[in-house]
Order: structure tokens, then C-alpha cells, then sequence
């Protein structure tokens, strides 16, 4: 079965005909090429493949694209200004050590920007419990939470 | 110590500065490619039946519905594989089993499609008859003589390995001791958990060469490997390319070739067209390999006084059903038995035995962290006995610069004085017990200096500066995440007085890369530094030669900085670097400024008797934990941590922390969380859910003191700190329980359960006394 649906990515209006059965992982990735957004185990459980839709984080692997239509969808190729600067959350992962094998970093970047844009002065402990979905093996997530609490403490301007 | 350059006494520019990664930026914009992102026109995608037993011999394969299927272009079985097509050092493991399968991972059939969805639905088609074998999952039962043979041509399920050392006297040591601790302790599977699966992609071109697209820490290595893989099929003298994209986490998973590499090269070769074999999660936890479970037997000495008479040590390694680098652990296990603290007489023996369970590789500390675990819980024991203090035991028995280690180890720098004080300091270990809370102690050695494991430890590099003043470095170091590429950077723009950004790392490609032994024992910081630093001293060369030229100073009296060379005492005379190399290039017979240097240590390989200098120098630590332990469910919470570490120098503070971060949280996993469950060697939790990774709602503030002593012989004076964090990690938890509810856990991981089960059973016989 295919069903053309039209929805906002990134602030772009899109209308595609999809596939009822596809994710919007699958979507984003194998069928449009946005491949920020990443596979780490098509079961929910690692956060990899997080995106924002209606301003709530979500698995993009357990979300049906058929449910994307007429929603705002944001994902990470969406952050940054076209004249390259980086969103305040990037901007600060790079600083400080939030990247290394950088696989988790664009669902991290993701749930984070859904966690500051609702509070924008989330503290240590609901910034921990809104990363819970995403997993990180290489940073131990010291300075994960360091990149999202600098970002907070500067209020969304870059330097 | 200062920050201070000991050859010009100047400040350094880009040594140990917190300079960001260089590819961060691209990651965090997700334009990263990994090889879940790589597609090749024409590509099509394999997949890999796995078996359905643990040990069962194969009666019958029926591939015929699943070549009938459209849109599938090949079905390779067992019978489709040459004959000498086998993986490992061991050589025991073909990539398609053929005749017998003797674990649950075993691959039994392959398949390439135009579709992953019609590649998965012709693996449905293969009809395959078994006839299950009686199975073997204890290693020590395995080591029984009726034991059911894993490998009926083996003829015993013990390899032929020689794990085996002894120096000194032990028996004579342990009768002159005055107190000695005897125990038993096991260790778990555990696995990698990258967060990005595994992958590869093989094409070959017209004339039979092979590119194959693939993660993997060993570049050159692989590339042996896959060229033996060519000669199996007949394809002689071919060449093979090895591209290594943006890999989603290492730790040691990629230090091996994988049966799904040499299938998609199988594959690649029957259909002539690029194949792509991609693990979902599922795969990644089943059929890639873990840590090497360990069986370990103990027994450690000391005098009256506290100080160390003996150690002797015996394990028991569940090999599996093949043999990859999980069975060569011992060799690094040696090195914490013989040489971490000083003791004299030691004794080794390990036995690595086959089984029907999957197979072990590498993981960040290889061995060490087992071998450790045993060795630092005993301390803590052999401390109390010995009515010792536990810091006092470790500072009275620890190694010093200038020691000659009993397996021939010379420690060349050594901080691990200092780092127990820094542990001391930022850890109140002693004072007004609070209930359920402890804190616990641990130390660690490994190799800081390379490690001639394999016959040669070098890494190339080759260097060349185009008419701007940038450089392209091409390393064989591999950068899989923790930050080789800056470090390699940083490095070059410090010997040449250039910005980081004026730097190319490359290092992903064996057609434009030198050689290099691979990104495993900690050692890339340390070699490839080497190597990066010894192609810019020859560049630098040249470059002062010109300059003396150009500014009519002795080359001598020549500084290279801000991107400018200048005259030390007369600074106002200066060329801009970029101008230089234009004057260099633009000129009768012009030159262009290239240089290559092949670094390998001067560390040895170990003899028959494992005696040898391995690593050129040796990075120490401590770690210091403070936990609350819920004696109503056994729930073990880390309150605190400190990882004190001797890295040489640090080149990056900011990259070098999260090395000690992600490993420290990596230890207590393996500590406290982590097992790859199995029954009857099959993995039962085969997902997230049930393998438990530490998430963000667990992190701790963990500080981090570094200790810096300016090793000689590393580049800037550093040393490799790529795994130490998570060496110590499960012996400071356990002694910390100990400290806090006075139980002791010999079983990893140390679960709520665990715990409990121990407190229970200290309650009763604290009850019936």
C-alpha cells in the first residue's frame, strides 16, 4: 500500500508517497538520504535514530512515516544555519568532549534539543532522565552531560 | 608540571591544549559516514544463515527454493568455501560451516540479493537438516577426559597454546610467607556494544582486485588477512584495498577479520558486483565476539611487614568453539601478574579450552582487567589478614622508576606512587563509617609504549606540505573515535609551528596509508604520535635548512610558530611558513616539502619463557570508589569515583579525560551490570533491554587527576591511556562493598543478587555463632 503524506521537515514542506509499512527512519534514511539520523538497534532501545516530531523526541525506528503526515518534524541536519553555524547544543558537544565515535551523537543532540526547548533551565537530573533512551558507549556520558548543561547555562547563544 | 616544551623551554602552542575533535563537527551535524550510510552503485546486500544448535552435525542443505527466488544473484554454503579459507591465528575457523556446526553463531549459508527484505527472505528458503551432538559449556568439564570433542580432528578440547611462566620460587616463597590469601574468582562474558553495528562492503574490479569497505581497527592486518582469503580462491597476487569509513566504536571488537568480511567478499566474487553485509543489532550481540570469560585460581603472600613474597595464578578460559585473539589474552594477562606491584616470585599457567559456546577477541585492557580483578581483591584480603592498611600495603609494594619487573619489564617513568596519593586525596578512604557505605582501592599497570605482540609494533607515516603552509598527514594509525586524528594533528602543528586546523589527518585507506600493526594495546597515542613526530622533525629539517637560507640565520637560532619562521633572538626577521615553501617549490630545481618515517619501539618480543621488554614504557594508575550498598536488595550505588592516571603527558586533557571516563564507566559495567547471559550456549539476552549498559540516568561524576611524568620516550613525553580506565574499575567496586557491608563477591558481575545471597549468608553464620 502507498500513501502520499505531507509534513514539515526541518521548516520544508514535503509530500511524499510512502509505503504504509516504513518507518520514518527508514524514511529519513534509505529513502530521502538524511542519514544523521542513525540505526543503532531498530528496537527503541538505543536512541540512535532519535528525531523530534510535534517537539517531542521520539525512535524514528518505532515510528510509523504514515504518522508523520501534517506533523513538524525536526532531525539533526535541521540544526544548524545554512551559513554553517552550528546550533548552540552542537556548537557544545563539540567543546566539550560530548563526541567521540559520534554515532549516539545526533540522537543525543536530538533528545537534548527537545529537553531545552520544553525547559529551557532543565536541571542535572531531569537532563539525565530525558538522555535515559540514548545509549552512549564511549563517553560514559561525563561529558555528554557536561555539552548539555554548558548549552543550558548559555541560554541557546553561541559564542 | 608546566606546560613547558623541555627542548626550546618555551610554552607549547598545541601540546596539551583542549582542542576539540576534528571530526566532531561533522558528526554533530550528521554528515558523518559510517557504513550503514556507504551505498555503491549496483550494491547488493548478503545476509547470513546462522545455525540452530550449538553443536549438530548437518545432514542435508536444500538451497534450491532460496537460488529460485527473484532478485537473488547467489546462495553460498559450507561447500562454496575453499578449503584453506579459515579466520583466526588459530586457523580453525572457516567463514561458512561445512559438515559441522559447533555453536550457535556458527554461519551455515549466505545469500546476496538486490534487497536486504529479499536477501532475509531467501535465508527463509534454505532447507537445512541437523542432527544435534551432546554439547560441552563448562570449560573445566570440557577438560575432562570423556568429555564430547568440540573438534574431533583437534583431538582434545585444550589448545596447543603456552601459556605457562614461572620466575623465582614460588613454593619456596609461600613456605617463608607469612600470610597468604588463596582464592577462586570467574569472570563473564561481556560484549562491545558499539553503537554502530557491524559492516562491510566487497567489490572487486576487472582484474580480480579487491576494495573492501570495512570497520575495523587493523587496516593492515585486515588486508593480510583478506589477501589470504584471495589466495584460498585461487586468486593469486591480486591486490586488496582496505577503506575504513567513520566507525561507530572500536574497543577492541574490530581487532580481528569477521567470517561476514570474508562472506562478503565470497559474495562480491560470485555475483562480480559489490556486496554489502550489514549486522542489525540482533547479529551484533550473537555473532560478534565478547570478552574472555575466565575461571581464576589465586594465591598471593606477603611477609610480616606487608610486602609481597608471591603470586600464583591459574585460569581456566572458555575458548569457545574457535579460536580468535580472546585465547592470546594471557599474554597481557601476564603482565598485571608479573609486574603490577613489586613481586619476585610468580607463577602463571592458563588453559584455553574448547567449548560449544560463541568466541572471544580483543576488548580495551585485553585480559588485563580479569587477571586484575583477582589480584587487587586478594591484595585488600592479604592486607587484612596481614593487619595491613590497604593504601599502605599498595604504597609499600609499588613499582618505581627504574624497576626490572620479573618478566623482564623495565619501567622506565612511573606515577603510581603519585596516583594512589591523588586517589588518597580526592577519596576520604578512612574516617567515621557510615552504614552501607564504603570505599574501595585498586591499581593498575599496562603497556604505555606499544606492545610487540605481534612481530612488528611500527605504525608509517607520511607527511607533505603543499604551498599554503598545510599539511596532509597520511598515519597507519586508525582513529576509531578517540581521537588519534587530533592527537597525530596536534603533534605535527606543534613540531611545525602550524595551527591544528592547517592539519589533513588522513588514515582511513591501505592505498594511500603506510603500515601500521593496528589501533589495539593503548599504543597509537605512543606510536603513531612517534611516527607523525618523526616525519615532521624531517620536514621541520628542511624547512630550517631553507629558512637559514632565506633569513640568513643559523638553522639553529630558528623558530617555526604562528605559522611563521623567525629568528630567536631577532624576531623581527621572519618569513611566513607558506611563504618559505613557495620560495622552496617556485625556484630552479624547486623542491616540495614530503617526508616519511616508519616508527617501530624499541620494546621486544617475549621469548619462550615470556620474558621481554614489551612496551617501551608503562602507564600506572589508581582508582578510588566510594559506594552505598541497599542491604534490603543488595542494590550496589557508586557514589564517587577517582581515576588517577600516569599518562606521560597529556597532548589533549580534554580527549584524554573521556578516555578515562568512557573506560571507567565501561569497568563498572563490566563490574556491576554487564553479561552476556547464555543457556546452553545460547545468548538469551540479545538486545538493550537485557544487556545492561550503563545509561545517563547511572552516570557518576567521576574526577579524573592526571599525573604526568614526561616519559622519555613517548611523543611530548606521552603515553597511551586508551584502556587503563577500565582496568581496575571491578576490583575497587568489590573492595568497596567489602568496605562497606563486609562481603566479598568473587563472581562477575556483581549483581543486586549476588550481594544479597552474600549478606544472607553472612547473617546466618554471623547468627549461628
Amino acid at each position: 500500500m502507498a500513501t502520499n503524506i505531507s509534513f514539515l521537515l526541518n521548516g520544508d514542506k514535503i509530500s511524499y508517497e510512502i509505503k504504509d509499512h516504513w518507518t520514518l527512519l527508514h524514511l529519513l534514511r534509505e529513502e530521502m538520504g538524511l542519514i544523521g539520523t542513525k540505526e543503532g538497534c531498530g528496537n527503541g532501545e538505543c536512541g540512535a535514530c532519535t528525531v523530534i516530531v510535534d517537539k517531542l523526541a521520539i525512535n524514528s525506528c518505532l515510528y510509523l512515516a504514515i504518522d508523520a503526515d501534517e506533523k513538524i518534524i525536526e532531525t539533526i541536519e535541521g540544526l544548524a544555519s545554512t551559513d554553517g553555524t552550528l546550533h548552540p547544543l552542537q556548537q557544545s558537544f563539540v567543546d566539550n568532549g560530548g563526541i567521540q565515535c559520534g554515532f549516539c551523537s545526533p540522537g543525543m543532540i536530538m533528545s537534548s534539543k527537545a529537553l531545552l526547548d520544553e525547559n529551557p533551565k532543565a536541571g542535572h537530573e531531569e537532563i539525565k532522565h530525558a538522555l535515559a533512551g540514548n545509549i552512549c558507549r564511549c563517553t560514559g556520558y561525563v561529558q555528554i552531560l557536561d555539552s548539555v548543561e554548558a548549552a543550558r547555562d548559555k541560554g541557546g547563544q553561541n559564542e | 608540571m608546566s606546560n613547558l616544551n623541555p627542548d626550546t623551554n618555551r610554552e607549547f602552542d598545541v601540546i596539551g591544549k583542549r582542542i576539540p575533535k576534528l571530526d566532531a563537527a561533522q558528526k554533530a551535524m550528521g554528515r558523518a559516514e559510517y557504513i550503514q550510510d556507504i551505498k555503491l552503485p549496483g550494491m547488493l546486500f548478503g545476509k547470513i544463515l546462522y545455525c540452530k544448535y550449538a553443536h549438530a552435525s548437518i545432514v542435508k542443505i536444500d538451497t534450491s527454493k532460496a537460488r529460485a527466488l527473484a532478485g537473488v544473484h547467489a546462495v553460498l554454503t559450507g561447500q562454496d568455501v575453499p578449503k584453506k579459507m579459515k579466520m583466526g591465528f588459530y586457523k580453525d575457523n572457516p567463514p561458512i560451516k561445512k559438515g559441522k556446526v559447533c555453536s550457535f553463531r556458527d554461519e551455515v549459508a549466505a545469500v546476496a540479493a538486490i534487497s536486504p527484505e529479499i536477501a532475509k527472505k531467501a535465508l527463509d528458503l534454505i532447507e537445512i537438516e541437523y542432527e544435534e551432538l551432546p554439547g560441552i559449556f563448562d570449560p573445566e568439564k570440557a577438560m575432562e577426559k570423556d568429555s564430547p570433542l568440540v573438534h574431533e580432528y583437534h583431538k582434545s578440547n585444550v589448545l596447543k597454546l603456552p601459556w605457562k611462566l614461572h620466575y623465582g620460587d614460588v613454593e619456596k616463597a609461600e613456605k617463608e610467607s607469612d600470610f597468604v590469601v588463596e582464592e577462586k574468582f570467574t569472570t563473564q562474558w561481556v560484549t562491545h556494544c558499539c553503537l554502530g553495528t557491524s559492516g562491510a562492503i566487497a567489490l572487486f574490479d576487472s582484474n580480480d582486485n579487491l576494495t573492501i569497505h570495512t570497520n575495523t581497527q587493523i587496516p593492515s592486518l585486515a588486508q593480510k588477512d583478506f589477501l589470504e582469503s584471495l589466495k584460498a580462491m585461487g586468486l593469486e597476487n591480486k591486490r586488496v584495498r582496505v577503506i575504513k569509513p567513520i566507525i561507530g566504536g572500536g574497543f577492541g571488537s574490530k581487532l580481528d577479520t569477521y567470517a561476514y568480511e570474508h562472506i562478503a567478499i565470497l559474495l562480491a566474487y560470485a555475483c562480480r558486483k559489490p556486496v554489502k553485509i550489514m549486522f542489525d543489532r540482533v547479529e551484533e550481540f550473537k555473532a560478534t565476539s565478547t570478552r574472555q570469560p575466565t575461571v581464576i585460581y589465586i594465591k598471593q603472600g606477603c611477609d610480616k611487614n606487608g610486602k609481597l613474597t608471591f603470586r600464583d595464578m591459574r585460569m581456566i578460559l572458555d575458548n569457545g568453539a574457535y579460536t580468535s585473539w580472546g585465547a592470546t589474552t594471557p599474554s597481557v594477562m601476564m603482565m598485571p601478574i608479573t609486574s603490577l606491584y613489586r613481586v619476585d616470585n610468580v607463577k602463571y599457567n592458563a588453559k584455553c579450552v574448547y567449548t560449544n559456546n560463541t568466541y572471544s577477541q580483543a576488548m580495551r585492557g585485553y585480559g588485563n582487567p580479569q587477571a586484575t580483578f583477582a589480584i587487587e581483591s586478594t591484595l585488600d584480603m592479604l592486607a587484612q589478614k596481614a593487619g595491613i592498611d590497604r593504601v599502605e600495603i599498595r604504597r609499600l609494594n609499588r613499582n618505581q622508576p627504574g624497576d626490572v619487573t620479573p618478566q623482564g619489564f623495565k619501567i622506565s617513568s612511573c606515577g603510581l606512587s603519585e596516583c594512589i596519593d591523588e586517589v588518597e586525596k580526592e577519596l576520604t578512604i578512612d574516617g567515621p563509617k557510615e552504614k552501607g557505605i564504603g570505599t574501595g582501592i585498586a591499581s593498575l599497570i599496562h603497556v604505555g609504549g606499544g606492545a610487540r605482540i605481534y612481530k612488528s609494533d611500527g605504525c608509517g607515516a607520511i607527511l607533505k606540505m603543499d604551498d599554503y603552509g598545510k599539511v596532509d598527514i597520511f598515519t597507519g594509525g586508525t582513529d576509531m573515535g578517540q581521537g588519534l586524528d587530533n592527537i597525530t594533528a596536534q603533534i605535527v602543528a606543534e613540531e611545525l609551528g602550524l595551527f591544528v586546523e592547517d592539519i589533513n589527518v588522513v588514515h582511513s585507506d591501505t592505498d594511500v596509508c603506510p603500515w601500521d600493526v593496528g589501533a589495539h594495546a593503548s599504543r597509537s597515542t605512543f606510536v603513531a604520535g612517534n611516527a607523525a613526530l618523526g616525519a615532521a622533525k624531517k620536514v621541520k629539517e628542511t624547512i630550517l635548512e631553507y629558512g637559514s637560507k632565506l633569513l640568513d640565520a643559523d638553522p639553529k637560532n630558528l623558530v617555526l610558530k604562528d605559522r611563521t619562521i623567525f629568528v630567536l633572538d631577532d624576531p623581527e626577521k621572519s618569513m611566513p611558513i607558506d611563504k618559505l615553501l613557495r620560495k622552496a617549490h617556485f625556484s630552479p630545481q624547486g623542491k616540495m616539502l614530503m617526508a616519511d618515517f616508519f616508527y617501530d619501539p624499541d620494546n621486544e618480543n617475549m621469548g619462550k619463557e615470556f620474558k621481554g621488554n614489551m612496551s617501551v614504557t608503562y602507564a600506572f594508575g589508581a582508582h578510588g570508589v566510594k559506594v552505598k550498598v541497599d542491604e534490603e536488595t543488595g542494590k550496589v550505588k557508586v557514589l564517587d569515583y577517582v581515576a588517577a592516571h600516569d599518562v606521560g603527558r597529556a597532548i589533549n586533557p580534554l580527549l584524554l579525560e573521556g578516555q578515562v571516563y568512557g573506560g571507567v564507566v565501561m569497568g563498572l559495567g563490566y563490574a556491576l551490570t554487564e553479561e552476556v547471559v547464555t543457556k546452553d550456549g545460547q545468548n538469551m539476552n540479545a538486545n538493550f533491554r537485557d544487556y545492561k549498559l550503563f545509561t545517563a540516568k547511572d552516570a557518576i561524576r567521576i574526577k579524573a587527576p592526571v599525573v604526568e611524568t614526561y616519559d622519555e620516550y613517548g611523543p611530548f613525553g606521552a603515553k597511551g591511556i586508551g584502556e587503563p580506565g577500565c582496568v581496575p574499575t571491578a576490583p575497587a567496586i568489590a573492595n568497596a562493598i567489602y568496605d562497606a557491608v563486609g562481603v566479598r563477591i568473587f563472581d562477575l558481575p556483581i549483581t543486586p543478587e549476588k550481594v544479597l545471597a552474600a549478606l544472607k549468608e553472612k547473617k546466618s553464620a554471623t547468627t549461628k555463632i
